[in-house]
């Protein structure tokens, strides 16, 4: 699997996706703090945390006793910019061409 | 935007794989040549020792929009070249942005397998909601960069293939 996949397998799970969003309000939280907003055990949230690190999507960083979770954003945005980037310039390059072509009829 | 009373962390953390060596990474970071080519596109300047300055300046396109000359400053705090670099970081070039003050800021470097380097950027952000704001990508929409995830999703793909994405050249997208 390469990054890109685990980062779709990542996402193509609404817990996951939710404890993303959990981050994305309030960055930094422990295990027992996102544990809370979830009904799930904590082995259930410990597997799906793990799943997002290993995506790149979480990293954790330990602040003096606490081991806390970030939102790593760095893999969507590579995502945004190889893919999402690449369609829409298209998009809008095609747009261009369009107004050339009928701005051009008009002072031919 | 916390809206909790347990402590608010403002320390922001990004990570990102580079096929890279850590030497490169780090030649990436603060060599002026290198700095050009990517994110923001300004040049650097640093003195690599604890106590050493550190200058980013703007790039052309940017003063041509009428921005001074530096754009952040600081002072490296430590320096162990190619694998850990923390500093000071104060944005200058925008007033209320330098009212926030100094940021700590930390590179980490690591070599990993089969010539994967991980870079860990983390920024100490505490008392600067704006640069927090900034540096998440929050003022993308008006014209100021995508932050921190938009600059190293920059990096890599100049080192990992020898262009920026911004080069304006289709040709390029590969």
């Amino acid at each position: 699997m390469n990054d890109d996949d685990r980062v779709f397998k990542a996402l193509a799970d609404p817990t996951r996706r939710f404890l993303l969003d959990l981050l994305y309000e309030r960055d930094g939280r422990t295990l027992t703090q996102l544990e809370s907003e979830l009904e799930m055990t904590r082995f259930g949230v410990m597997k799906h945390l793990r799943v997002l690190e290993d995506a790149g999507l979480v990293v954790t960083h330990r602040q003096g006793r606490e081991k806390l979770h970030f939102l790593n954003p760095v893999p969507v945005r590579l995502i945004h910019d190889r893919w999402i980037d690449k369609y829409t310039e298209r998009r809008v390059s095609a747009l261009a061409e369009l107004k050339q072509e009928l701005e051009g009829e008009g002072t031919a | 935007m916390t809206t909790s009373t347990e402590t608010a962390i403002t320390t922001q953390v990004y990570r990102v794989y580079i096929k890279a060596p850590p030497e490169r990474i780090w030649q990436a970071i603060t060599d002026p040549a290198w700095t050009a080519r990517y994110g923001y596109g300004g040049t650097v300047d640093y003195d690599l020792r604890p106590g050493g300055m550190y200058i980013a300046y703007t790039s052309e396109e940017m003063r041509a929009t009428g921005a001074p000359d530096v754009a952040i400053d600081g002072e490296v705090l430590e320096a162990d070249p190619p694998h850990r670099l923390v500093q000071t970081w104060r944005m200058v070039m925008d007033p209320q942005m330098e009212s926030e003050g100094f940021t700590k800021l930390t590179y980490e470097i690591a070599e990993g397998q089969g010539g994967v380097s991980k870079l860990t950027l983390t920024h100490e952000l505490e008392g600067a909601p704006g640069l927090a704001t900034l540096l998440s990508g929050g003022l993308e929409e008006m014209g100021a960069g995508g932050g921190w995830a938009w600059v190293l999703s920059d990096l890599k793909t100049l080192l990992e293939t020898g262009n920026g994405m911004d080069t304006g050249d289709a040709l390029n997208q590969g």
